[in-house]
């Protein structure tokens, strides 16, 4: 293991689910207002990530009133309480950057069958 | 003044207190061992010469051997003179650690060498903005357009800037955030870039201009 690889170790989270693009998650933040701590989900389809090691980001984007919204997390970020994985999507890419051009019956994603 | 001499190792990012990402280089810094010391008296201003990364001797000039020798060190690789006001406080053969130069939440300059770019365009080299990429622009799109009058001068200014080469430098960046330290694996962590690639070998001193 490189000294790099060693450093990053450090910050490596073992905590987080197994997950990929087509999934659908759901990420709990913790944000502090004023002071107080509370949880903030986001909820939507994983639709890339990218990165390795600690530097690891994933996109996870929803419709939210009827406007697309992506937010990228880093997959080991501490202010992630936790990431639950809500559903397996059946996808054929690691980047389902075309769902950004789809809306509605269009945007659907196969379930995985084990 | 505080120095040592390291190797670049790379880039990553670490989450501090407040769980935020700071872009961090890490450096092997160190150990580097004292091989000479300059007095006023002797050499007319103090300083010490300083080693890092042992060799064979087989692999040395006969005359760095003897120089090393005379500090009673092994051959080491890259040289580096300090100038220091107090050179009695150090001794030949003396070794100094990141630990005795750096501190974790202080500051520090590191010095290197830039990455060769070879011969670039005003654009890369000097961040001219270039010309059109249409309204009848042919061939000059990158190109720095006029560079001085006519008749008077009948010529070009010095200085004026133009492509040439570029990188290669040496460059300080001073007052770098030290993020960690970490003695025993002689590494060094300071937030952002510095100068050279991987594997470049830089110096890294305790900030000179760092205020508070």
């Amino acid at each position: 293991m490189n000294t790099i690889d060693q450093i990053e170790a450090a910050y490596l989270r073992d905590d987080i689910p197994d997950f990929g693009p087509g999934d659908t998650v759901r990420v709990d933040v913790r944000v502090i207002e004023g002071g107080r701590e509370r949880i903030q989900s986001f909820e939507g389809v994983v639709i890339a990530r990218s990165g390795g090691g600690v530097r690891e980001t994933f996109t996870v984007r929803k419709i939210s009133f009827g406007v697309g919204v992506e937010r990228i997390f880093p997959v080991h970020a501490p202010i992630i309480s936790e990431i639950e994985v809500l559903r397996r999507g059946d996808v054929r890419r690691a980047k389902l950057y075309y769902l950004r051009d789809r809306v509605g019956k269009a945007a659907r994603i196969k379930e995985k069958r084990d | 003044m505080k120095t040592i001499i390291g190797e670049k190792l790379g880039m990553t990012q670490v989450f501090d207190d407040d769980n935020r990402a700071i872009p961090v280089t890490v450096v092997k810094a160190g150990p580097v061992r004292v091989i000479q010391i300059k007095r006023p008296e002797t050499d007319g201003y103090g300083a010490i010469q300083i080693a890092f990364k042992e060799m064979s001797a087989d692999k040395a000039t006969r005359p760095a051997v003897g120089h090393f020798a005379k500090a009673g060190v092994a051959p080491h690789r890259h040289i580096v003179e300090v100038r220091v006001d107090d050179p009695d406080a150090f001794e030949p053969g003396q070794e100094i650690n990141v630990g005795d130069v750096l501190e974790a939440g202080k500051k520090a300059d590191v010095t290197g060498i830039t990455k060769g770019k070879g011969f670039a365009g005003v654009i890369k080299r000097h961040g001219f903005a270039g010309q059109g990429a249409s309204h009848g622009a042919h061939k000059v799109h990158r190109a720095p357009g006029a560079i001085g009058a006519c008749a008077t001068p009948a010529r070009v200014f010095k200085g004026k800037r133009l492509p040439g080469r570029m990188g290669s430098d040496r460059q300080t960046i001073m007052n770098l955030d030290v993020v960690q330290v970490d003695p025993e694996r002689n590494l060094v962590l300071v937030r952002g870039a510095i100068p050279g690639p991987k594997g470049a070998i830089v110096v890294l001193r305790e900030a000179v201009k760092a205020h508070g």
